[in-house]
């Protein structure tokens, strides 16, 4: 399942960073943070709950980059 | 700007101010020191929290971890040796100054390129006792009755039942020239009605039609990364830790060298000070925040001038483009079945075709099609008794008592009848009354207006090869190739064979020099796929098209292919003109500060001017329209 989040960060590394936060949380299949968009796109892994799974998403993002907001 | 740009902006001010007061302050040792650190926690107080909570998470090689370094590095130097704290608060000032010009920059294009795209409908009005009801697009139902008045964008795909009026096409297509439609014309969603009142009956729902799909596209395009972006993304994570050791070992191996090996004293402040230099220029952010801008802003450019890109990639892609290999039919013709010539008749062209017409008129062949639209009237079906369809041959029917046989010249053989060849190029319909010959009539396909021009372009734009693939005959395709001036041929193809040829073409190449795919969508998916990259035109509610090409281009026009070729290879050329700069100018900095030459002042260019320009660069990339 995809789906496509809005985000809120100021720097294009910063983003970069997000992404990778993102790609590592369990749960994750595949994400792409889009900085331009300010659009966070994540591919869920099968069976995986994403709101449960953003939860997480949303907090290893704030560890590496303490300045970003995911929409859950 | 935002309300987070204000604060800064005023914070950026404050400290400058403040600092430039402090100069003339004829004030020494703690106060001043005091007096010093206001501008400075002014301007950095946010960097420093952020480096400390980097530092706990265990993020450690960020842009604020480096200034935070950096900057209090300076200000303990200043304490013990130089005084000068101006240095440390210049610094970070350079830095906001650079951040905020950059979320500037960017959050200016960001809505610039969004409103490029902007076409989105907010609302549909239905009618509901006389009385217009605006109602949310995605909850019309397929076949619901629809109004748009002037000025209004025409919400979902539908056919016009009532009323007519011209629509401007041009967010959609680029094209300037409005469209006129009138009752039974089909029309899509995203132009704008511009003169008339008219009644849409939908077709789709709301996110199957055509505005819907092209936002879907247009927005997820930067989410697939180009090489160039991979490229930056991995260079950041190697280049900022490999700065930050070569900083340290800068600080401390060469002093502990001066001290054993030659008995100098070790002069610590001065080998401190160049590894801070160095972490000052070393943060990457002119490369990671210009390279995205820069496709983002191409791929806005172009869907400006109807040219969707579906990808950073594809842009990528099609800027090393030097085969253009084309779909005959729909793509560099009309795909319209033409009237192109009637010859060595007795009578007039109009009864002929009249006749033909009629005779025709029980067939739903696209032959039979042009007919009618050569005629140009209604047909009268009356006048038509026993048609007797010939398979492979043709029709011979009786219109007004008159036996009429329209059909190729197999059909002429079988009759008996003496017929006269024809030399034009196309499908030949000889005719024959009462069994006697009255001439024939030549059908073909019409070359697009503009198809020769675009093969020119293509050249000029640096495509080394031009093919033309077809299902048609030999002789039809060579003479369109050759007057179109298309260098290669392959004719009489089943769409298999276009695959095949694609393919072989593939093998033959070199491996740098991409090959596009030009078609017109409809039957080309497979061969769209294939090539390196598909360009589907004419898409304007082929939704086959929109699936399965990379770049879709918006109207019919075979030039518009070498803009977008153009368009790639500027914005590509930005790119690594911006690669190259900001390297360059690091790497050049960073030799320049390890060997003490430069001063922090220059590291701060290094960064925050590099970072500049390269925006500034990046947004180049937007202005397409001349290309």
């Amino acid at each position: 399942m995809k789906k496509t989040y809005k985000i809120e960060v100021d720097c294009a590394n910063c983003a970069n960073k997000m992404e990778e936060a993102a790609k590592k949380t369990a749960g994750v299949k595949h994400a792409v943070v889009n900085f331009m968009t300010l659009k966070m796109n994540v591919e869920f892994e099968e069976g995986a709950e994403p709101k449960v799974v953003m939860q997480e998403v949303r907090a290893n993002c704030k560890k590496v980059e303490d300045d970003c907001e995911v929409f859950i | 700007m935002s309300k987070k740009q204000k604060k800064m902006l005023f914070r950026i001010i404050m400290a400058a101010v403040l600092m430039v007061i402090l100069q003339f302050l004829p004030v020494t040792g703690m106060i001043r020191f005091l007096l010093y650190m206001v501008p400075y926690l002014i301007i950095g107080y946010d960097i420093l929290i952020k480096a400390g909570k980097g530092i706990r998470n265990r993020q450690m090689f960020d842009e604020s971890f480096l200034m935070a370094i950096a900057t209090v590095g300076a200000i303990v130097l200043a304490v013990f040796k130089s005084g000068d704290y101006t240095e440390a608060i210049a610094v970070m000032l350079f830095y906001q100054i650079g951040e905020w010009f950059q979320s500037y920059a960017v959050g200016k294009s960001r809505r610039n390129i969004s409103e490029l795209m902007d076409i989105r409908p907010d609302y549909a009005n239905i009618e509901l006792d006389g009385k217009l009801d605006q109602v949310d697009p995605d909850e019309v139902e397929v076949g619901s009755t629809i109004v748009v008045q002037p000025g209004e964008k025409v919400p979902i795909d539908g056919i016009v039942m009532e009323g007519s009026s011209s629509l401007n096409t041009s967010a959609l297509t680029g094209e300037s020239l409005p469209r006129e439609v009138s009752v039974g014309d089909e029309i899509i969603s995203g132009c704008i009605n511009m003169t008339g009142r008219i009644k849409i009956q939908t077709t789709k729902e709301f996110g199957e039609s055509t505005v819907s799909r092209i936002l879907d596209l247009v927005e997820n395009a930067s989410s697939r990364k180009s090489k160039s972006e991979d490229f930056i993304s991995k260079f950041a994570r190697v280049y900022t830790p490999l700065v930050c050791y070569s900083a340290l070992a800068l600080a401390v191996l060469p002093p502990l060298f001066r001290v054993f090996f030659m008995g100098l004293p070790a002069d610590w402040g001065e080998w401190v000070y160049r590894a801070l230099t160095f972490l000052v220029i070393s943060c990457p952010c002119a490369l990671v925040v210009s390279i995205p801008l820069s496709f983002f802003a191409g791929i806005g450019g172009a869907s400006k001038e109807g040219i969707l890109v579906k990808g950073s990639n594809y842009l990528e892609t099609l800027s090393q483009t030097k085969y253009v290999v084309f779909d005959k039919t729909g793509t560099l013709t009309q795909g319209v079945f033409e009237v192109n010539g009637i010859h060595h008749n007795k009578m007039e062209n109009e009864k002929l075709v009249e006749y033909a017409a009629l005779a025709e008129s029980a067939s739903s062949h696209p032959i039979s099609k042009s007919l009618q639209r050569a005629y140009g009237k209604e047909l009268d079906r009356s006048r038509v008794t026993s048609v007797q369809e010939i398979s492979g041959r043709g029709v011979i029917a009786t219109v007004d008592g008159k036996e009429i046989a329209a059909g190729n010249n197999k059909l002429m053989n079988e009759l008996n009848i003496k017929y006269i060849d024809c030399h034009h190029v196309g499908t030949i319909i000889h005719m024959a009354i009462d069994g006697e010959y009255a001439g024939h009539i030549v059908i073909s396909d019409v070359v697009k207006e503009n198809s020769r021009e675009a093969i020119a372009a293509l050249k000029t734009s640096g495509v080394e090869k031009t093919v033309m693939l077809t299902g048609d005959a030999k002789n039809v395709a060579d003479q369109v190739a050759s007057s179109l001036g298309i260098q290669e041929v392959y004719s009489e193809l089943l769409p298999a064979g276009k695959v095949s040829k694609v393919e072989e073409l593939l093998d033959k190449k070199p491996a740098r020099a991409k090959l596009a795919f030009v078609g017109d969508g409809i039957n080309d998916a497979p061969v769209l796929s294939r090539a390196d990259i598909g360009i589907a035109m004419g898409a304007m509610g082929s939704d086959a098209a929109i699936e399965a090409a990379d770049i879709v281009l918006m109207d019919d026009d075979p030039v518009k292919i070498a803009k977008a070729i153009r368009i790639s290879r500027k914005c590509l050329r930005i790119v690594y003109e911006n690669i190259w700069f900001a390297i360059g100018i690091k790497a050049i900095c960073l030799v320049l500060g390890a060997l003490g030459i430069a001063n922090m002042w220059l590291a701060v260019f290094a960064d925050v001017g590099v970072m500049i320009i390269a925006v500034l660069n990046a947004i180049r990339a937007l202005f397409v329209k001349n290309l």
